[in-house]
């Protein structure tokens, strides 16, 4: 086990006081701090909250915001809301697909890029709408995309 | 030095700091920067105004608001100078910031880029009207003001009364409008009855989809068996195309606490919880700033304006899953599970969270409340129809002018928002369906674009009110694939506890993705209609209930496409990939180049100035070519 993962995993169980029904939020903020949910620190969680295994994997299965393998150093969100559908979105995500060789839910090998659909952004005045890591763009054309991505290392 | 409010004195000495913030006696500069401003570069914007202002030593006070409404115009900037009508300026960019900073410096007005003028400001709450004093003759005659703007003119913003009107960070400006007068006056000269008598008489039903009448449910919830009861504000807004609970609690977090801890004062609740959608970062920055003032405040917490009563809120973040939208799925992952849904035959207002008393409504829901205490029941329920009372906000988005979160009063036609106040179909498109509801909705045809707005009407057409997302279509929309795209959602999303959601969506959407491919038989759509009435009878919760919606109504209402796809192995709106065919008009074609160079698959081949060609075998129908070629020469058939 990873011992620097461990005292992490500890700090944030800590800090919502052990509780079990925190479970949601404990594996929110472990996702926030390694990108993915490291499987030593779901077996943590049963140790010292007293959650089955069976319940945490359920848990980290059932939401998209957590991933168990490893997400690249950047998250593109292509937005597949209704209005960004109406207004070419699948054809945004299929050419992110084919530049970054990585079906969407995919990880680029240099783990520079990972590729996620995700359903409504809420910014749908704007449509169609990709995030890349916190920053949000509008009325996004696919030729555009290239000099985006090139923004992020 | 205590900061606790306690008396109706103290509420107006902040109030009067607040007036004093909203209205400095400098000039004052506003930001749009909920989410929607920030895509459009309000951030930038931002910076850049205040890197002129410091260049050019100006005082001027700046600071971000909320989101208008008018999000096709955005990033919005208003200026508010004493002598002059508040100006609201579009589209506004670095270059842009910096001319009207330029202007500002030299006293004189920039007159381009002017959206509209404000002469007066409403305060809802308080009945008041805030005149802006200003010189006639300050050359702005020709400008619309924004009350009248076609765009505006039918709203009434009553749950968005401050976005875009205050600093959502600030809580002194949230009272200077109004604000926490009506939770004042609830815990000082109301019992809790009382209260959910006021809302039950001002026919306010829930926002979130439903439409039950919440003063009802207050009622159930206060008077169900046990001590400890829970309130909660359900943001985990999921309908794909609706985002107006995001732009309210974005631009005024303070309205959805008010009337939270009015709702709790009237049910006997010891406990909030608001689940917020992981997707609204901001939403939650929000919220736990205001949380954190209104407790400074004395406003929630302990010992509320000295009354004796206790109610704290938590914030919990949700965690991507849509059917959490759904009540009880809703409260098992507050409980920390997976948020499958349970079967009601005992309502959540008697056994909910941690099966007790729990009383949900959502954050447009709760926006309403301090409104209707403020002005009563009377007042509220004079606005709408017979039995959908007050206002509803719509995002109207999709292939419409303009885009953006409107709010008006129940009853208004379809055709007044998507004509009026959207400015209709842009391109010279035609109009051919609008869906409301989500994936739980329809898509209402041309036909019924007269239908007025409420509860009932839009479900007696097989659509539903829902959340209030408007996803206007036109004619280069298919019906097919929007149905399709539906039920893609829905597979996604189902819990997958009830077999006939989790199976039943699935076959349905091979079908439909068989006759999107050119593979449909006959007999395909009875097929889909009898698969629809299995999965709407047998599925225990509103997501299985409803998921046929979309696919019952385009074939209720363009079944003509549907047999083009099955029989003409066509599709009509020439967006399904398998039934079109890319094609270069020769005679159009000035052999730019350009499309040859972006074609991801090298499938154009030509020369320079001469017309070229696309190589059916290689092209893979991505569209590049269409949307590169300026000259308007790529076909689609």
């Amino acid at each position: 086990m990873n011992l620097q993962i461990l005292e992490k995993v500890d700090e944030i169980i800590d800090k919502y006081g052990r509780e079990k029904k925190a479970l949601i939020s404990i594996l929110q903020d472990i996702q926030e701090e390694y990108n993915y949910l490291p499987r030593d620190a779901l077996f943590r969680i049963r140790d010292k909250v007293g959650v089955p295994l069976t319940q945490i994997y359920g848990v980290a299965t059932f939401y998209n915001a957590f991933s168990l393998k490893p997400r690249g150093r950047h998250l593109i969100s292509v937005c597949t809301g209704t209005a960004c559908h109406v207004k070419g979105a699948g054809k945004i995500l299929e050419k992110l697909e084919r530049d970054l060789k990585i079906k969407s839910g995919g990880v680029t090998e240099d783990l520079r890029f990972s590729l996620e659909s995700v359903r409504c952004l809420g910014c749908c005045s704007l449509a169609p709408v990709v995030k890349v890591d916190d920053d949000t763009y509008g009325r996004v054309r696919q030729d555009e995309l290239i000099k985006i991505l090139s923004r992020y290392e | 030095m205590s900061k606790k409010i306690t008396s109706l004195k103290d509420l107006d000495e902040l109030r009067e700091e607040g007036l004093k913030s909203l209205y400095p006696d400098k000039t004052k500069i506003m930001v749009g920067m909920a989410t929607c401003g920030l895509a459009s570069g309000a951030k930038e914007v931002f910076d850049i105004l205040c890197q002129e202002i410091k260049k050019t030593g100006l005082d001027v006070k700046l600071n971000s608001t909320g989101c208008l409404g008018y999000c096709q115009k955005e990033p919005l900037v208003d200026v508010i100078k004493p002598g002059w009508p508040r100006i609201i300026y579009q589209e506004v960019d670095g270059e842009k910031a910096q001319k009207l900073i330029e202007n500002l410096a030299q006293g004189k007005i920039w007159k381009e880029s002017i959206l509209a003028k404000m002469e007066e400001d409403e305060f809802l709450i308080l009945d008041e009207k805030k005149k802006y004093l200003f010189d006639p003759n300050t050359g702005l005659n020709g400008v619309p003001s924004y009350f009248e703007l076609p765009f505006y003119h039918k709203q009434l913003r009553i749950a968005t009364r401050n976005c875009g009107f205050i600093d959502p960070a600030s809580l002194v400006e949230y009272i200077a409008r109004g604000g926490y007068y009506s939770l004042y006056k609830a815990l000082t000269e109301y019992k809790p009855e009382e209260v959910i008598e006021e809302i039950i008489r001002s026919g306010l039903r829930g926002r979130g989809g439903g439409g039950f009448p919440t003063g009802r449910k207050w009622y159930y919830c206060r008077h169900a068996k046990g001590d400890i009861k829970y309130v909660i504000c359900n943001a985990d807004e999921g309908d794909p195309g609706a985002y107006m609970d995001r732009s309210i609690l974005e631009g005024d977090p303070h309205s959805v606490l008010e009337g939270m801890i009015i709702g709790a004062y009237a049910i006997g609740a010891k406990e909030g919880y608001i689940y917020v959608r992981s997707e609204y970062p901001l939403a939650v920055v929000r919220l736990k700033e205001a949380i954190k003032q209104a407790e400074e405040y004395g406003l929630l917490g302990e010992n509320i304006l000295g009354t004796g009563f206790n109610f704290p809120i938590y914030i919990n973040r949700g965690g991507g899953a849509f059917v959490c939208g759904e009540s009880t799925a809703l409260m098992a992952s507050l409980e920390g599970r997976v948020g499958e849904p349970r079967a009601k035959h005992i309502h959540t207002v008697e056994s909910g969270l941690w099966e007790r008393p729990t009383n949900l409504n959502n954050v447009e829901t709760w926006a309403n409340v301090p409104v209707i205490i403020a002005r009563g029941a009377d007042w509220y329920s004079k606005i709408g129809t017979e039995k959908s009372k007050g206002t509803k906000v719509f995002s109207i988005v999709g292939k419409i002018n303009n885009t953006g979160l409107v709010e008006v009063p129940m009853g208004i036609t379809l055709r007044e928002i998507i004509y009026e106040i959207g400015g209709g179909i842009p391109g010279g498109k035609k109009f051919k369906a609008v869906q409301t509801g989500g994936p739980s909705g329809g898509c209402v045809p041309e036909s019924m674009l007269d239908l007025p707005v409420d509860f009932e009407e839009l479900t007696k057409v097989g659509s539903m009110m829902g959340s209030g997302g408007m996803i206007v279509m036109d004619e280069d929309t298919c019906m097919v694939d929007i149905a399709r795209y539906f039920l893609s959602f829905l597979q996604d999303e189902s819990c997958g506890k009830c077999t006939s959601c989790r199976e039943g969506i699935k076959r349905m959407l091979q079908i439909l993705t068989r006759i999107t491919q050119g593979k449909g038989e006959e007999g395909d759509i009875e097929l889909l209609e009898e698969l629809s009435e299995v999965v709407k009878d047998t599925s225990l919760c509103a997501l299985g209930g409803t998921a046929p919606n979309p696919v019952l109504t385009t074939i209720r209402y363009f079944r003509d496409e549907y047999e083009a796809h099955i029989k003409d192995k066509k599709c009509p709106a020439r967006v399904c990939r398998d039934l079109i065919t890319y094609t270069i008009d020769e005679e159009k074609c000035t052999g730019c180049m350009r499309c040859l160079k972006e074609c991801p698959q090298k499938a154009i081949v030509g020369e320079k100035k001469k017309p070229h060609r696309i190589l059916q075998e290689k092209c893979i129908k991505c569209g590049i070519c269409y949307e590169t070629c300026r000259f308007d020469a790529v076909k689609v058939e």
